[in-house]
This record gives C-alpha cells, sequence and structure tokens, in this order.
C-alpha cells in the first residue's frame, strides 16, 4: 500500500501549489454581489474617543461601528476585555475603529482613509518597564516555586545576577488575514476563515450577532501560513465580516492589507529578564530567582497561557533544585501579543542559556560540559513545577550532536581563526532542548473526527485541525490509510468545518497529528471494526481470521478448509458488500490527552503528556566593524518519536529553524515614540531571506525514539520545538562577541541581535 | 507623435495576445491578473514589491526571460511585453511544468502561499541558463520570502531546475507610434516626444521602472493621475561603455546596466546583486533612483563617488551637471518642471584608482541600506592622493563625506573618521540609530583601510 505511516509522504497539496491551483480564500469565487471591507484604525496609541466619522462616498454601502453589533462587542478568545471596534476609549495605535463596507475593495480602502478621527490622546505605556513602574498587568503575576531559593542563593558558593531581553515578532504568514462571510436563511452564516481555530471563529462571530453557535459555520481549508497568528486574531477579522454580511445581507470579505495586519494584529510577546542564578565551584546550578516580564499588549488575548508555558520552560533541560520564576504580563498601549510558535517557551528557555553562558565564563569552564553537567538525571528528574521528566534523552542527543557536528575539532579551529582574525569574528553556540507537549490548559486536550467510508470504496476523513502548511491532513491521511491498509490517495482530506467536527481546539501548540491523529483513528477503527464483524458474519469466519492487507480484506487465510474461508475481496467490495449488507460505514472519532492535569493557582501538575527534545550546534560569523552576522553552519538533532512522516516533520524542523533565527537575529519591531508601529511590511520587517538560512545546515531526528507514551503511532509532535533550536544562533554569536574580549568575559545581547546590537555589544567589551 | 488618445494595451499573456481598453492604465498588473481575468494563481502578499508572491516571468524578445513583481506593475507598463503567470507554465494537457514538478518533488512547498512567485523565480533562473550555484541560487531568489519551510528544499530544486526547457517569448510587434491609454498614461517613443509631452503636461509623474511609483498604485491605493512613462524611448535606454567613460540612458534598467557597471567597476557585482532583487532589477532604472532623490538610494552614493555627470533634456535643450548639484534636499532635485534625465555618465577609474562600496543592513538581501558608503580613492606611491567619500543614509540626501574626504588628504583614515560627524547629523529610525549609523559609516572607513592595506584580506562576514 502506498502511502503507509512513518513513510516520507509530500505534502497532499503540493501539486496544487506548485501550479497555483491551490485556492485560499482570496482566490474562491466571489458571488454576485460580493461587497469587500476595510477597516478604521486608530492612529493615537492611547485615549478618548471622540468621533469616528466615514464621508459619505461612491461605492459605500455601510459603516460600521460599535453600536451596530447586535450582539456583544467583544472578541476576546480569553476574558472579555476586548471589543471589535472600540467604544469610548482606545488603547493602541492600531486598534480598529470602524468597517468600511463597499461594493469594491478600493471603495471601501479609500473611504476608510479619509475617515475623521478624533481622539483626545492621553499619556500612554510603551514598555516593559513604564508598565512595571505603573503596576500595569493585564493579569496577576504568576509563580513557579519550588524549594527555598532566596535560602539556597544565600549560601550558593557562587552568584551571578543579569538583565536581558528578547523582542516580539511578526508572524509574516505570507497569506495575510481574511474573512469571508456568506449570509443564509434565518441568519445562518457561512464564515471562510484562514484560522488555526474554526470553533473561535464560530463562537466569536455569533457572539457579535448575538445567535446560537448553531447558526455559524467556520470553513477552513487551507491557511496561507499561521504560526500562532491566525489562533485567535482571524476570529475578529472573521467577525467583522460576519457583521458586515449580517447587515448588508450580502456576502462580504474582509482581507487586511500586509500594514494594516501588521498594525492591527498581535506578535510574539517581547520579553524582560532579570535573574539571580546560584551555583557551586563546578558550575552546578543550585538556585534560580528570575523575574520574566512579558509585553502583553493593550489586553488579555492569550497571554495567561503564554506566559504560563514562559515559565513552564524556564527550567528547560536543566535539573535546578530550588527555583522561583515570577511572571508579569505587562499591559502596555500596543498591538495585544498573542500565540507564536513556541507559545511563551521560546522566551522561557533563553534564561538558562544565558545564565549558563554567564555561569562558565565567571568560571572559566566549558559552556557545553557545563550544560550537560546541569541536565535533568535519575537523582534530579522533576520539573519546578512538579512534572516528572520521563523518556530522557538529552545526554544521548548532546552526545550525538557533539560528534555530528565535529565539536572539539571546530572548537579548536574557531579559537585560532579569532587569535589571527581582529575584525571578523567566529563563534560556537549549543543549545539543549526540552519542551512539554500538550495545551497547557488540560480540557483543551481533546479532539474529533469523522470518517466516512464510501461504496467504491473511497474514503473521506475530517477533523478539527487545520492545514496551515505543517503537513497535518497529510499526516491524519496517512492514519486513515493504516488503519485500512489501503493506497493513501483513496484518502480524501476535506476542509475543516464547524458543522463536520464541532467544539474543536485549535491547531496549536504542536498538537495538531497527536490530537486529530488518534481522533481519525478512533473514527476509522470504529468503522474498520464494523466492517469486520459483518465480513466474519458474511464469510463465515471468525472476526479473529479477518485481515486487512494491501487495498484488500483477506477472510480467514489459514482456515483453509471451511467454507467461505481463504477468500479475498478488495477493500472496495467490502464496503459495498457492508452497505447491501445495511453497515453504517460512517463514524466519527473522539481523543482526549491522558494524564495531563494542572492546577494554575499553585502552578503544579503534570501539564504536558510528554516531553519533546532536542539540540542544537550554531556557528556564526560577526564583522566587529557593522555588527553584521553570519550562520555559517547548524547542526540539529530533533527529537520526533517515530516520526509519521519523516518528510514533513523535516520541513517542520528546517522551517522552525530557520523562523527561530529570524527571531533572534534580523526581525526588529520598531515603534516611534508616539507607539505607532513603523516597520509594516517587509521592506520595514526583514524576515530571513534563501542567503539567510545556515550555509551548511545538517539536520537528523533522533533514531529509535519511539515515544514511550501512547501517541498516535508513537509519534512526536514537531510544529514548535524546532523553533528554540534557533537559541543557539544567539548563543553562538554571544561566543563570538566574547572573543572581541578576553573570552572570559560575559556579554549582554538582547534579541533580536541586529547589527546594531552586536555592535553595540562588541563595543561594551572593547571598553571593558 | 502621439497618435491617438485611446490606443489598447496589448502585450502577450501566457503566449496569447491581449487587448485591454477602458481599464486604467495605471490597475496593477495583480489586480489585473486577479480580479479581471480571473488568474489566482499569482497572489498578494505585500504589495510592495518586497515579498515576491507576485512574482511573474517578463519574457523578452530577446529570448532573456525576467522575474518581476505584477503587484507594483501598472497595466500601462506590460504594453509590448510577454508575460507569464504560473498558470502558463501548465503543458496542454494540464499537466505541471517541469519547473514546478521539481519543487513539488524537493518538498519545496509547505503553506503554498509563497509558492507560485517561487516558481516563477525559478522559472526565470531556468531560462538564464546560469550554473546552478549557490551565489546563483541566492541571487536568483533574494526576491521572495518563504516563512516555511526555511528555503532548504527550495534551494535543492533550484540545483534541479537549471536549463530545463521553457516557454518561448512571444511579444506582440514592437509599436512604431507612441500609444496614449485612457489619455492618462504617455508611452513616447523618442526623446523629442518626451520632452515635448513633459511641456504639455507638466502635471505628469515621469514613470520609468515604477518600483517605487509602483507603491502609489498597490500599497496606498492612489495611483497617479498622469505619467509619462519613459521606458520606450531609445535614447533612454542606450549603453555606451566608452574608453574614457561608460554613459547610461535613464531608462536603462539595472539588469540591463549590470554587466557594464560590473565591468567598469568591480566591487559592484556583490552591491548591485543586494540592490533590491531580481524583481525589482528587471523594472527598476537608475535615472529613477536618481529622480527620487531618495537619501536611501543605494546607487547615488555609488554615483557620487564615481565623479557622475548627469544630463538633463528638455525642450530648451539639454544641460549637464556633476550629480552633487542634482540633489539639493530631501526628495528634491534640480530636475525642472520641464525637464527629463536623459543619461548619466562615469568616468572609467584612471591608473593608481580604486573603488570600493559597501552596504549595510539588517538583512543581506532584498533590504534598504541603513548605511551605504562608496569610495573612490587614487593612490600615488602608496600615498592617498584623491578621495571621494560617499554615503547614504545618513542625511536628507545622499551626500559626499567633504570634511572627512578633507582629512584623509591631510591627516588620515582617523581623522576622517572623526570628521564624519561634522559631515552627517543622521537620524534615528527602524533601520538604525543615528549613533549607530555614524559609528558604521566610521567604521566603513576603517574596513577600507584594511582594504586598501591588504586588499586579499577578507573583511565582510561574507567571505567566511
Amino acid at each position: 500500500m502506498k502511502g503507509a505511516i512513518h513513510t516520507a509522504q509530500r505534502h497532499d497539496s503540493a501539486l496544487k501549489h506548485v501550479t497555483g491551483q491551490a485556492l485560499y480564500i482570496d482566490d474562491m469565487p466571489e458571488p454576485a454581489g460580493t461587497l469587500h471591507a476595510a477597516l478604521v484604525l486608530s492612529p493615537i496609541a492611547h485615549g478618548r474617543l471622540r468621533k469616528v466619522a466615514v464621508p459619505p462616498s461612491p461605492g459605500v454601502v455601510a459603516v460600521l461601528g460599535p453600536n451596530d453589533i447586535p450582539g456583544k462587542n467583544d472578541v476576546a478568545p480569553v476574558g472579555s476585555d476586548e471589543p471589535l471596534f472600540a467604544t469610548d476609549r482606545v488603547f493602541y495605535a492600531g486598534q480598529p475603529l470602524a468597517l468600511v463596507v463597499g461594493t469594491t475593495l478600493d471603495a471601501a480602502r479609500h473611504a476608510a482613509d479619509r475617515a475623521t478621527i478624533e481622539i483626545d490622546a492621553e499619556p500612554a505605556i510603551l514598555d516593559i518597564e513604564a508598565a512595571l513602574a505603573a503596576k500595569a498587568y493585564v493579569q496577576a503575576p504568576q509563580t513557579v516555586l519550588r524549594g527555598d531559593p532566596d535560602a539556597a542563593l544565600k549560601v550558593a558558593p557562587h552568584r551571578l545576577s543579569a538583565e536581558f531581553a528578547v523582542g516580539g515578532q511578526e508572524h509574516f504568514y505570507l497569506e495575510g488575514q481574511i474573512g469571508f462571510a456568506l449570509p443564509g436563511e434565518d441568519g445562518d452564516m457561512v464564515v471562510h476563515s484562514s484560522t488555526q481555530h474554526p470553533t473561535e471563529v464560530q463562537h466569536i462571530c455569533a457572539r457579535l450577532l448575538g445567535c446560537d453557535f448553531n447558526r455559524v459555520t467556520a470553513v477552513v481549508r487551507r491557511l496561507g501560513g499561521g504560526f500562532g497568528g491566525k489562533e485567535s486574531n482571524a476570529s475578529w477579522v472573521a467577525g467583522a465580516a460576519a457583521l458586515a454580511a449580517h447587515h448588508t445581507g450580502r456576502p462580504v470579505k474582509l482581507r487586511l492589507p500586509r500594514e494594516v495586519d501588521m498594525i492591527s494584529t498581535g506578535k510574539r510577546h517581547p520579553f524582560l529578564y532579570r535573574y539571580t542564578v546560584g551555583f557551586d565551584d563546578e558550575g552546578r546550578v543550585l538556585a534560580l530567582d528570575a523575574m520574566l516580564a512579558a509585553d502583553a499588549g493593550w489586553s488579555l488575548d492569550l497571554t495567561p497561557g503564554v506566559m504560563a508555558r514562559a515559565l513552564t520552560h524556564t527550567d528547560n533541560a536543566y535539573w535546578i533544585p530550588h527555583f522561583r520564576a515570577v511572571g508579569y504580563a505587562c499591559r502596555t498601549n500596543k498591538q495585544s501579543n498573542t500565540a507564536f510558535r513556541g507559545f511563551g517557551g521560546p522566551q522561557g528557555v533563553v534564561v538558562m542559556e544565558d545564565a549558563l553562558d554567564r555561569i562558565a565564563h565567571h568560571l572559566g569552564r566549558d559552556p557545553v560540559e557545563l550544560r550537560a553537567l546541569n541536565f535533568y538525571n535519575d537523582a534530579g528528574n522533576e520539573t519546578p513545577y512538579g512534572q516528572t521528566v520521563e523518556g530522557n534523552h538529552l545526554p544521548r542527543l548532546w552526545a550525538e550532536l557533539k560528534r555530528d557536528a565535529d565539536l572539539a575539532c571546530r572548537r579548536a579551529e574557531i579559537d585560532a581563526f579569532n587569535k589571527t582574525s581582529p575584525v571578523l569574528k567566529r563563534g560556537l553556540g549549543l543549545f539543549p532542548l526540552k519542551f512539554g507537549i500538550s495545551f497547557n490548559i488540560p480540557h483543551m486536550n481533546q479532539a474529533g473526527a469523522l470518517v466516512h467510508v464510501y461504496t467504491d470504496g473511497s474514503i473521506r476523513v475530517n477533523h478539527g485541525g487545520t492545514e496551515m502548511g505543517q503537513g497535518l491532513f497529510i499526516k491524519v491521511a496517512q492514519v486513515v490509510a493504516e488503519v485500512f491498509k489501503v493506497d493513501i490517495d483513496r484518502i480524501r482530506p476535506s476542509a475543516t468545518s464547524t458543522a463536520e467536527v464541532p467544539n474543536t481546539s485549535p491547531t496549536a501548540a504542536s498538537t495538531g497529528s497527536d490530537l486529530n491523529g488518534w481522533a481519525a483513528f478512533a473514527a476509522a477503527n470504529t468503522i474498520k471494526q464494523r466492517m469486520i464483524a459483518f465480513a466474519a458474519e458474511h464469510f463465515g469466519a471468525d472476526v479473529s481470521e479477518i485481515e486487512f492487507a494491501d487495498n484488500t480484506v483477506r477472510i480467514a487465510p489459514s482456515g483453509a478448509s471451511r467454507p467461505g474461508s481463504n477468500q479475498v475481496v478488495s477493500f472496495n467490495e467490502l464496503a459495498k458488500l457492508c452497505y447491501m449488507g445495511r453497515v453504517s460505514l460512517s463514524s466519527t472519532g473522539y481523543y482526549k490527552t491522558p494524564k495531563v492535569h494542572w492546577d494554575p493557582a499553585s502552578m503544579k501538575g503534570r501539564p504536558f503528556f510528554y516531553f519533546s527534545f532536542g539540540a542544537a550546534a550554531a556557528e556564526v560569523a560577526i564583522d566587529t566593524l557593522t555588527g553584521e552576522s553570519r550562520v555559517l553552519r547548524a547542526d540539529l538533532v530533533q527529537d520526533c518519536g517515530t516520526s509519521l512522516n519523516p518528510a514533513i516533520d523535516l520541513g517542520q524542523i528546517e522551517g522552525a529553524f530557520v523562523q527561530g533565527q529570524g527571531w533572534f537575529t534580523c526581525e526588529e519591531l520598531w515603534w516611534d515614540q508616539q507607539g505607532r508601529l513603523r516597520t509594516v511590511g517587509p521592506s520595514t520587517y526583514k524576515i530571513p531571506g534563501s542567503r539567510d538560512a545556515p550555509a551548511i545546515f545538517s539536520v537528523k531526528m533522533l533514531d529509535n525514539a519511539a515515544n514511550p507514551e501512547a501517541t498516535i503511532f508513537r509519534s512526536k509532535a514537531v510544529g514548535e520545538p524546532p523553533l528554540m533550536l534557533a537559541t543557539a544562533v544567539w548563543t553562538a554569536l554571544k561566543d563570538a562577541i566574547s572573543a572581541v574580549g578576553d573570552g572570559r568575559t560575559a556579554v549582554r545581547l538582547d534579541a533580536p541581535a541586529t547589527p546594531e546590537r552586536v555592535l553595540a555589544a562588541v563595543a561594551t567589551l572593547k571598553k571593558q | 507623435m502621439v497618435s491617438r488618445m485611446a490606443d489598447a494595451i496589448c502585450f502577450t499573456l501566457n503566449g496569447a495576445p491581449v487587448e485591454i481598453a477602458g481599464l486604467s492604465p495605471m490597475t496593477t498588473l495583480l489586480d489585473w491578473l486577479r480580479e479581471h481575468r480571473g488568474l489566482k494563481g499569482t497572489k498578494e502578499g505585500c504589495a510592495e514589491g518586497d515579498c515576491g508572491a507576485c512574482t511573474v516571468a517578463l519574457e523578452r524578445a530577446d529570448g532573456r526571460h525576467e522575474a518581476m513583481n505584477a503587484c507594483i506593475a501598472m497595466l500601462g507598463q506590460v504594453d509590448g511585453q510577454s508575460i507569464r503567470t504560473v498558470e502558463g507554465l501548465l503543458g496542454k494537457d494540464g499537466a505541471p511544468h517541469p519547473v514546478q514538478r521539481a519543487l513539488a518533488e524537493a518538498d519545496a512547498t509547505q503553506c503554498g502561499f509563497c509558492t507560485p512567485g517561487f516558481v516563477m523565480a525559478a522559472y526565470a533562473f531556468a531560462a538564464g541558463g546560469e550554473p546552478p550555484e549557490l551565489e546563483t541560487i541566492h541571487d536568483a531568489l533574494a526576491g521572495n520570502l518563504c516563512r516555511c519551510t526555511g528555503y532548504r528544499p527550495i534551494i535543492d530544486a533550484m540545483k534541479k531546475v537549471a536549463g530545463l526547457a521553457t516557454e518561448p517569448a512571444a511579444p506582440p510587434p514592437a509599436r512604431t507610434m507612441s500609444p496614449v491609454f485612457e489619455n492618462t498614461f504617455f508611452a513616447p517613443r523618442s526623446l523629442a516626444e518626451l520632452v515635448a509631452l513633459r511641456a504639455r503636461h507638466p502635471e505628469a509623474l515621469l514613470l520609468a521602472g515604477g518600483t517605487d511609483l509602483g507603491l502609489l498604485a498597490s500599497r496606498a491605493r492612489q495611483p497617479p493621475q498622469v505619467v509619462i512613462h519613459v521606458a520606450h524611448v531609445p535614447e533612454l535606454n542606450t549603453i555606451d561603455a566608452g574608453k574614457q567613460r561608460v554613459t547610461f540612458g535613464a531608462a536603462v534598467t539595472y539588469a540591463h546596466a549590470m554587466p557594464t557597471l560590473v565591468e567598469a567597476y568591480p566591487p559592484l557585482r556583490t552591491y548591485l546583486a543586494r540592490l533590491g532583487s531580481r524583481q525589482i532589477r528587471t523594472l527598476g532604472t537608475i535615472g529613477g533612483n536618481l529622480g527620487n532623490a531618495s537619501p536611501i538610494g543605494d546607487m547615488p552614493p555609488v554615483l557620487l563617488a564615481l565623479e557622475t555627470k548627469v544630463k538633463l533634456a528638455s525642450p530648451r535643450g539639454a544641460r549637464e551637471l556633476p550629480l552633487e548639484q542634482f540633489f539639493l534636499g530631501y526628495r528634491k532635485t534640480a530636475l525642472a518642471p520641464d525637464e527629463a534625465i536623459e543619461s548619466f555618465s562615469l568616468p572609467r577609474l584612471q591608473p593608481g584608482e580604486t573603488f570600493h562600496c559597501d552596504k549595510v543592513s539588517k538583512r543581506r538581501d532584498q533590504d534598504i541600506s541603513t548605511v551605504a558608503g562608496a569610495y573612490r580613492i587614487r593612490l600615488k606611491n602608496g600615498r592617498i592622493e584623491d578621495a571621494r567619500l560617499a554615503f547614504g543614509g545618513m542625511a536628507a540626501t545622499p551626500k559626499r563625506a567633504s570634511r572627512a574626504e578633507a582629512a584623509l588628504l591631510n591627516d588620515g583614515f582617523e581623522a576622517a573618521r572623526t570628521a564624519l560627524a561634522q559631515d552627517f547629523q543622521p537620524l534615528d529610525d527602524w533601520r538604525g540609530s543615528a549613533a549607530y549609523r555614524l559609528q558604521v559609516a566610521a567604521n566603513l572607513l576603517r574596513r577600507l583601510e584594511l582594504r586598501l592595506a591588504e586588499p586579499q584580506r577578507p573583511v565582510e562576514v561574507e567571505a567566511l
């Protein structure tokens, strides 16, 4: 059979992608009378809203504001602090104020551009420091605590304190946010949305329209990239389109131009860190006391989850006996920051990496060995939040990485190079990763699927997960093909729809194939068991004698003497026979992740079903005259369990790494002093290009690493973890910079390490 | 002279002739393809010519295939051209083109939204017959962004597409008369007509490649009302590589000018490869870069350092002035309302002269300079006898560092670095702070000093 699990299978839409035939929402045929919408945004970061007026102009059909919302003016995914349109106050430059609906896109946009907006500006909080000073938070501080870090720090032989910061990150999905709403009878609304969370689109449209959930159907065939940016932000875009469709009775499309998208939607949370770490003469970490302050932006959005994940990843790969990590979610007058691949994990794991480099410099020890010394181990295998680290691959990953990357040799070679190269410096950085898989919120760890077998033996699968390029549809199709033992081209993945599988979780937290794979398995297996029961009866065999293999079904292959035995029918024939025998060939499937629990009050529990591990080594070069840098080489080893689809997983690993590299290096968001984002398109916001990917890029999946937990065919999630492997690039940059000095002095390097920041760090060292 | 007042825009699309009348010639090619022609394969990712999702191929009559951005090209600009889109690569039986197949088979697609643009960039690359080396591949991909794959599989596919069969170009016959589209888009076929139109339509904007002006149509949705498109003026399309000087017509594209420029001033090879992207260089012109007078354009510092003269044409005749006198202020030039840039001319390097240039930006490729520097140095017996140092990104206009030049001649590099602070008071913006710009400009002079001292020793990370 073609398309078995654990084999490399191409993305199901690859040929449609390359021929331009894959339909994204803006490519769908528009019914006659379709209208187009454009947003009016606040130009002011904070103030009292006096007036929004859009002058009448040709082609404008409607102008909608907060008073036009029949339901509730609230699009918050969590809590209820986020209006679709600002009412009396505005909280960030870029906040939606109104929606203009026109017969053409240009009519709507031109009218929106000409809106009169009166806002009495008030002082704005524009960075984390200012928010901390004002104690402006979107939620109460969260703390993960174990032991007595204060006492342990007091008696530790060595203590170091440091501060650093990381920036936010624009998702820069190539397909901008878009929603297309088509009104039906009785207030029904079909909403095509480029969303990772169709169920939330359904809920928020219903909340805005004031109708039951059953009136709204959210449909998603594919996203042109999501990366977390379409987990909550897609909902209000779809909601605004639905509102306009409700008012006009006509189909309405709202597609955000790139600049509007970047100005109005949330990004990865920037973080500021202050920590004190205590350690012994060997470099063993004894205690950590860390403050993590996130720029949540103006509203809550998904910040609670992001912060919880940051705090539960501050330990990263390391056993820290006494531990405190306090998370402040700062309220600022900026875009409301949101999910972004890693969801706080990347912002958590950097803390110990910074600390260990400082410890290594302080003690004059090898930072690579120092990391290994502090890995979770048999004696210390409990995370600060109470989950035991099981199936720990860290020592093995570290050994394989050091071998594959030829570490010892290259370290010596780089040191020699640096001695004779005054302007260009090279650096090497290694990074180990432990990343928890599951939604931190236990109830979200559930999924549903719907499988139909038709009488010609063709199979249609539907599930709650969305296809955003990550290859979820092909992986789930492989699972279904495996159940029925038929060729994968017999399996038709179908657009995600709240009408087919309801009450779903977002495709996020790397859980897409873990959850939906099992749900589809359950659905397919239910049908298969019915087919087996029928075949046994029909052919006079025992159910244990029915065997699915290679597009066929074999009946009692060993019972040759009995009537009906040793027959072979095609899968297609059996499907037809089942129908004739009045057997249901359709089933739902459901899965909930076992074992997970979490107490948000004590910040203790087992939030993760399992951990994914990885390790990376990066080599960089910097120019100490300009601060420019290049990633010369990266070696990655990623734990994928037993990969469901090595081709897809390889793509996830490479793509995530380069995306993480962008966060650490060239991707800089820049707000002016009025709090207006000024990096609003690819000409000003620079994501990595082809030349930026590591010149030598060696990626390996850890072999013989079947997941000890009962995940779908013992695979592991892969969407987010490899993004954090790019931390090695940041570590390598610091290593290169420290070569400017005596090699013993640690340096602060905030991310993104733009040429300007690298040069500033070089200058700091030169002064010392 | 100008023929009629309502010519149809004629071009070839995917091998078949197209005639458009009754539609604004300032409509972008992308909008037309998607909204009017129903060809949805070409995508809008940014509407500013930076992401490459809208890439189509421009198939020249001479057989060259060039990638270009459909989002910032206006319909009037493609009159007379042959354009191919991702749909136009399919075989008659609907089978994917070998280039399309290569990308699919390399697992080079994930979300797929950027993919048609990569396909067309790969197609243009495949047709170009370049060696499939990393350097040329990155050069060919610099105008396309992918957020999913990390590029490795795309690069692998590019290694396989070189030389794959391409579709023949089939542009419509060259026009003998100058067309006017919708009475707003003038496309003169001679310099005399150009200056006459300029006098008659003082309200018109001069449009060359449109890589900046096109943003008005695409991103701002406020296209210019009237334009005079200079791309088809023969006098503006000449390159004269003489013994003493090299002279370029103002409408010569970067892609066209590059070989001559690189031959005359070899360090421009990498510099020009970092200017925009192939898509931008297909349409963009150096004349446009000068007329635009942006303080962060990449060419002005180079041309200032190289002592360029710019020739301006008008009904009053032509005049030539040194480029320094052309830039008057922020986006302000000496161009009179009735004038057009005709050409610019650079002296070749004399014995003892060397030329160097640097660009510092957040991203190596397809980024706008934080600081750009260009330097022409004349050495005699190891001593600097003459220096022209010009910078972009340091002031309201591209500018020579006259105090640093004097300091360099009199007191050496250290003094020149210090003097830069008197030459420039740069601004803070998203590309860099004023302090960083000043520091980098000074450090670039250190880099220059190192280059002059040890020409063989690499001083850029790209060399590693």
